[in-house]
């Protein structure tokens, strides 16, 4: 600091730097917290990943043993999720982004999604069972699971699918529109898989989300026990489910298999969520308007 | 021929963006028909104010205070915590973080808004639960005080992004014109950039609340869900989403219990409704404002 600052100005300095740190060390908190967190997972469970942990079943009173029917139910409910949000989900975002032009059914459906994306997960619990497991008769089973899930995923699909089209360049859709194609072909041939990176990265953070996703599945069919799944009409076991009810178990804690199974969990979904967000840097940096 | 799906695609696509629209719709007549029975015969009134929730007794006890309580000292701890830390971080982000620095925090908070809720309720029940019990010499760890700092951090990625979001969204030129009169950055985020981007900084608050206010397995697992009106955060507490998810397993399908949870259950679907309604108009308005 040269001689010529004056007391005003050091003190406004000095109050900058304490800022500075104060913010920082917000930030470096958060990341501290997350840096621990998987750390702690990683550390705790890391012994119980074996063979038999990832494609046993559980054993003696679910103490031992492995927790493949977990896993299995998980990618089904997951499997579910996509067929039933996907679809409807990605022409919902096509529908916002290319035929709406802003009229005020839009603007009513923007609206809709973003409460849909706010409503607490154990009100899409009590949904499901009352409309798809007792109204339409699908009981607690995998299907009802699969389509609270989609209900839950479906916001997280659409606003991607929206987002990843809007980012594309105007000149792009005006060329083929002047080269004489019609909307929907430009839409299809053109808009749609110049999108697609983004569409798919945002479509498998929602399955993401819902693969990790416990309240909606309590009363829709998630199972303390139940075999590897065969048909959609059978309860199941699920990750997050195995794990809550694994942690909470007031007479027999079985640590090797709670941490275990977090890891299985968090290991399975930050792989597949760092994967989406890499591939879709990769293209993004590729592409330049 | 082209023409023809043309009008094809565009009327199929209308029609499934309906979708959307009807889930939101089915959620509120699932929720008011099997609240109706509940609502007739104890009241809609006499249950949001009832001191006690004995669903089981006889004559059964519907009352929703105890939960409404409990989901009032969890969501207060939760935002006493994530609010200041943050919007603290959201600004250091936006404001004084170089561009490494930023896209590292970025995806640090990325990574964090992926963790499934159910693993932070374990991290809380192995870490914090022994914790509050040591630090303040309670019989039970499993208080209203140890889920809300857990849901916090739940909250916290939510506010971060928005907030950052909102920061940025601030034009440059307000903090280049700042900068330029001699202001320090400092100086040009408290004078400048935050009241500039105070409504959005208030919806991202909403928003945590909205979701601190829903979480629920986090809730379920450290709260201990007693069925006490709880006078403190130290205090074992219930939660609006906590009784629901633990009882409405066990109920009989169509009896007054479960009708009375399903009414918890639009309780809640209500307040969420509004406080994200609310939160979107304000973000809308901020959007407006800067384009």
């Amino acid at each position: 600091m040269s001689k010529a600052t004056s007391p005003r100005v050091r003190s406004l300095l000095r109050r900058e730097a304490v800022a500075r740190i104060i913010t920082g060390a917000a930030l470096a908190l958060v990341v501290a917290v997350v840096f621990a967190i998987f750390g702690y997972i990683i550390y705790r469970g890391a012994g119980s990943i074996s063979w038999e942990f990832i494609f046993g079943s559980p054993k003696d009173r679910m103490t031992q043993g492995g927790i493949w029917p977990a896993i299995a139910g998980t990618l089904w409910l997951v499997g579910l999720t996509a067929l039933f949000s996907l679809p409807v989900g990605i022409a919902t975002g096509i529908y916002l982004s290319e035929f709406s032009n802003g009229s005020p059914f839009a603007r009513f459906l923007h609206v809709a999604i973003a409460n849909m994306a706010g409503i607490p997960s154990v009100i899409y619990g009590l949904f499901g069972y009352a409309a798809f497991s007792i109204a339409l008769g699908f009981q607690k089973s995998i299907l009802a699971m699969g389509l609270t899930l989609a209900c839950v995923t479906l916001p997280v699909v659409i606003t991607s699918t929206e987002e990843a089209l809007k980012q594309l360049p105007m000149e792009l859709r005006r060329a083929s529109l002047a080269l004489g194609a019609t909307k929907w072909r430009t839409t299809y041939r053109i808009v749609v898989p110049t999108a697609l990176p983004g569409i798919i990265t945002g479509a498998i953070l929602g399955l993401s989300r819902a693969a990790g996703e416990t309240a909606p599945i309590l009363f829709t069919g998630v199972a303390f026990f139940a075999a590897t799944p065969t048909s959609v009409t059978q309860p199941s076991m699920a990750l997050p489910y195995h794990l809550y009810i694994m942690a909470t178990q007031p007479t027999v804690p079985a640590p090797k298999i709670v941490w275990g199974t977090a890891l299985v969990l968090v290991g399975m979904l930050s792989i597949i969520s760092a994967l989406a967000a890499t591939w879709r840097s990769r293209r993004r940096r590729k592409l330049t308007w | 021929m082209s023409r023809a799906a043309d009008v094809t695609a565009r009327a199929l696509i209308t029609l499934l963006a309906f979708t959307a629209i009807a889930i939101l719709a089915s959620i509120c007549v699932f929720l008011v028909q099997s609240a109706m029975k509940s609502m007739g015969e104890v009241g809609l009134l006499s249950m949001l104010k009832g001191t006690s929730w004995y669903p089981t007794s006889d004559p059964a006890e519907f009352g929703f205070l105890p939960s409404e309580l409990g989901s009032f000292w969890v969501t207060l701890v939760a935002l006493l915590l994530s609010v200041p830390l943050g919007v603290a971080a959201a600004v250091y982000l936006s404001e004084f973080a170089r561009p490494v620095v930023k896209e590292f925090g970025k995806t640090i908070i990325e990574f964090m808004a992926a963790v499934p809720s159910v693993v932070f309720g374990l991290i809380g029940l192995y870490i914090v639960v022994p914790l509050i019990k040591t630090s303040f010499h309670l019989d039970s760890g499993l208080t209203g005080l140890s889920a809300g700092l857990i849901v916090g951090i739940v909250c916290l990625p939510t506010i971060i992004s928005i907030s950052e979001d909102a920061l940025r969204s601030v034009p440059d030129d307000l903090r280049r014109g700042s900068l330029a009169l001699g202001s320090t950055r400092w100086q040009t985020a408290v004078k400048i950039i935050l009241p500039a981007a105070s409504s959005g900084i208030f919806a991202a608050v909403m928003l945590g609340l909205g979701r601190a206010i829903g979480e629920t397995m986090v809730v379920l697992m450290l709260a201990g869900n007693a069925g006490i009106l709880p006078s403190s955060p130290f205090m074992a507490a219930r939660t609006l989403t906590g009784t629901i998810a633990q009882e409405t397993g066990e109920v009989m399908h169509g009896g007054l219990h479960y009708s009375a949870l399903f009414t918890m259950g639009l309780v809640l679907f209500a307040w969420t409704f509004v406080i994200n309604l609310f939160a979107d108009v304000i973000l809308d308005r901020q959007k407006k404002k800067w384009s």
